[in-house]
């Protein structure tokens, strides 16, 4: 075994203990090469899927075989085992924020990281959407059904998942909309919605399990391709997806960590795994996992599946991400003040 | 009660002791204790040290922090206080009787230890959900468990009653049934007998895992956060609190709030521990 692949099951160790994260261990048989991505909590299905159809490329390109180990967990916690050591070659989130840590903590990436890979280094992406049980019985259509006295939500915490952080921007976008900027009407509508849900899990598969097996809600907040797998999930029914006219542009960003695969010595690999993520074969598999992508070829395949919307990016709605973390879900910031009752 | 000889070395002079090995197990025992309590004690501290006085000050006593010391203080004693009656009785059946199945139920009685604690999480907010096997029923009652603070004490309470079962246990085994029976055949009833005998001797040992249960309590997470519903100001829970400041890479303000837990736990099991030796102290006359 060679020093690096040691010192990155240490490390994956140390992760895996310190954070209860899933860090992958390297299979037995050696490949000529190996990869570490560190990724989002919902993202297994869909990377088991892609590594194997990148190793298939690579082996074709290269005649190097390839294993990817996969390590998943919520992001910012997966970003915290980096910063503290975990070797991973590339990260693949789900927040913006996730990654901008990277450089400021640790130096690890350049600060311009998001202009080296295509669309802002998002290869797909997402948006907030709504499950409603079978019929929609509540009548749930958009945001504002959310404020209604009898409607009940299941939503992940905005305080600690980029999933329920997203969803609040989502609505304050809304709101902003439909109430022409009236700071104070704006404020009074996200204040009850915020009232109305019943169950703050603390992350996206959390609040699922709620919404699904404890029949909690009239409704759950989530991601597009979340609602999306688990009608798929459950042929026989019970559920039906509400995409509301206006939600939040969710992108999934990605990067090769410049300090990491300088040490592994996987620059090359590590670039060409996240520029075919931008690949018509490989953004068809994205798509087939419900995810939003750019590519024009697949987007028209799958054009009855992505209802057309207005997709605010965060720009619109908060300024930039760092304003929006500061002035919405710091400690004392809007959250706070709207969720005390 | 009989007097126990005690080992006091002889004055004056260097005390030679019979037991070998002293230094190196005493050496070996100190470098864990450095190396795995107090090292991570020590970065705590570090960690908070970045922060001047009413930085920490602002952080500990957070509005919505302050909501959570209450909540889980309110169900940590709860929970504690349940385990206290509960565990008195599991111990008791467990020393005093013997049935079919015994060791079963005290090989049982650990698995609250031996269960990850978010396994723990989820299975009880799947039966006291309200489509739950528990559920159900309190719903026709209408009490609502999951999601609610209520169900923070379940939770609690599941958790860390192997404490008071454990340490109750042993003294309850080692009470000579004689001081009963002498009692007994001095016309006392079997209430007297209970108050006046055995609970003296056991309540040290009950308010050391009355107070083993709460300090648990009041740190666990994983079990916990499954079936609060964790509703702002109402049922978050302070290791809640702790977590969200580790999701915004606040390392400093995350090891202040931990650090008001801390010292909570640790000024109340010192106290224990002082209570304990001064009541034993009277109870056995030396």
């Amino acid at each position: 075994m060679t020093d690096r692949s040691l010192g990155k099951r240490i490390g994956a160790l140390a992760g895996g203990l310190l954070f209860g994260a899933s860090a992958a261990f390297a299979p037995v048989q050696a490949a000529d090469q190996e990869l570490l991505n560190s990724s989002y909590d919902i993202a297994r299905e869909l990377f088991s899927a892609y590594n194997q159809q990148f190793a298939e490329h690579w082996k074709e390109k290269t005649g190097k075989t390839v294993d990817i180990n996969q390590s998943h967990g919520g992001s910012s916690k997966q970003a915290q085992a980096i910063i503290q050591g975990l070797r991973a070659d590339v990260v693949t989130y789900n927040q913006v924020t996730d990654v901008d840590i990277l450089h400021e903590r640790g130096n690890l990436i350049p600060e311009d990281w998001r202009q080296r890979l295509p669309n802002a280094s998002s290869p797909y992406y997402s948006t907030m959407a709504f499950l409603v049980r079978e019929g929609n019985p509540k009548n749930i259509q958009n945001w504002d059904d959310l404020a209604r006295d009898d409607v009940s939500s299941v939503l992940p915490n905005p305080k600690t998942s980029g999933n329920g952080r997203y969803t609040y921007l989502a609505a304050l976008g809304y709101a902003q909309k439909a109430f022409d900027g009236d700071e104070a009407k704006i404020d009074q509508f996200l204040k009850t919605m915020l009232g109305n849900v019943a169950v703050y899990d603390t992350g996206g598969r959390g609040a699922t399990t709620t919404f699904i097996e404890r029949g909690i809600g009239d409704v759950l907040l989530t991601f597009e391709s979340e609602v999306n797998n688990i009608v798929a999930q459950n042929p026989e029914g019970g559920y039906q997806v509400v995409v509301p006219k206006t939600s939040f542009l969710a992108e999934f960003p990605v990067t090769w960590i410049d300090r990491n695969v300088e040490r592994n010595g996987t620059e090359e690999l590590a670039k060409s795994y996240l520029e075919y993520l931008y690949t018509e074969e490989a953004q068809r598999l994205i798509a087939g996992f419900n995810y939003r992508v750019h590519n024009e070829t697949v987007k028209a395949e799958f054009a009855d599946r992505f209802p057309e919307l207005e997709l605010l990016p965060i720009e619109e709605i908060a300024g930039d991400w760092e304003t929006a973390m500061s002035v919405h879900f710091a400690p004392g910031g809007k959250l706070d003040q709207l969720q005390r009752r | 009660m009989d007097k126990i000889m005690t080992g006091a070395p002889p004055k004056g002079g260097r005390a030679k002791r019979v037991l070998p090995g002293f230094s190196l197990s005493l050496g070996i025992s100190l470098l864990f204790i450095s190396l795995v309590l107090l090292l991570p004690v020590t970065g705590l501290i570090v960690q908070t040290s970045g922060m001047s006085l009413a930085e920490y000050w602002a952080v500990i006593t957070d509005e919505r922090v302050m909501a959570s010391y209450k909540v889980t203080l309110w169900a940590a004693a709860i929970a504690s206080v349940i385990n206290g009656v509960v565990g008195l009785l599991m111990a008791w059946v467990l020393v005093r009787y013997d049935f079919w199945g015994k060791r079963l139920v005290d090989a049982l009685m650990d698995l609250p230890f031996a269960l990850p604690t978010a396994v723990a999480g989820i299975t009880l907010a799947a039966l006291f959900a309200e489509n739950g096997w528990y559920g159900q029923y309190l719903a026709e009652l209408g009490i609502k468990v999951a999601y609610t603070p209520l169900g923070i004490i379940v939770a609690m309470s599941f958790t860390s009653l192997p404490f008071v079962v454990r340490t109750v246990q042993p003294v309850l085994e080692d009470l000579a049934p004689e001081d009963e029976e002498a009692a007994m055949s001095m016309g006392a009833s079997d209430l007297t007998v209970f108050r006046r005998i055995i609970f003296p001797a056991l309540w040290p040992a009950l308010m050391t895992g009355v107070a083993l249960s709460f300090t648990r309590s009041l740190g666990e997470f994983g079990a916990v956060i499954f079936i609060a519903g964790n509703t702002p100001y109402v049922s978050e829970i302070t290791s809640l609190m702790i977590f969200v400041r580790l999701q915004e890479f606040d390392y400093a303000a995350a090891s202040a709030i931990a650090s008001v837990v801390l010292m909570a736990s640790l000024v109340l099991l010192l106290g224990i521990n002082l209570w304990q030796a001064r009541y034993l102290k009277r109870l056995h006359g030396r």
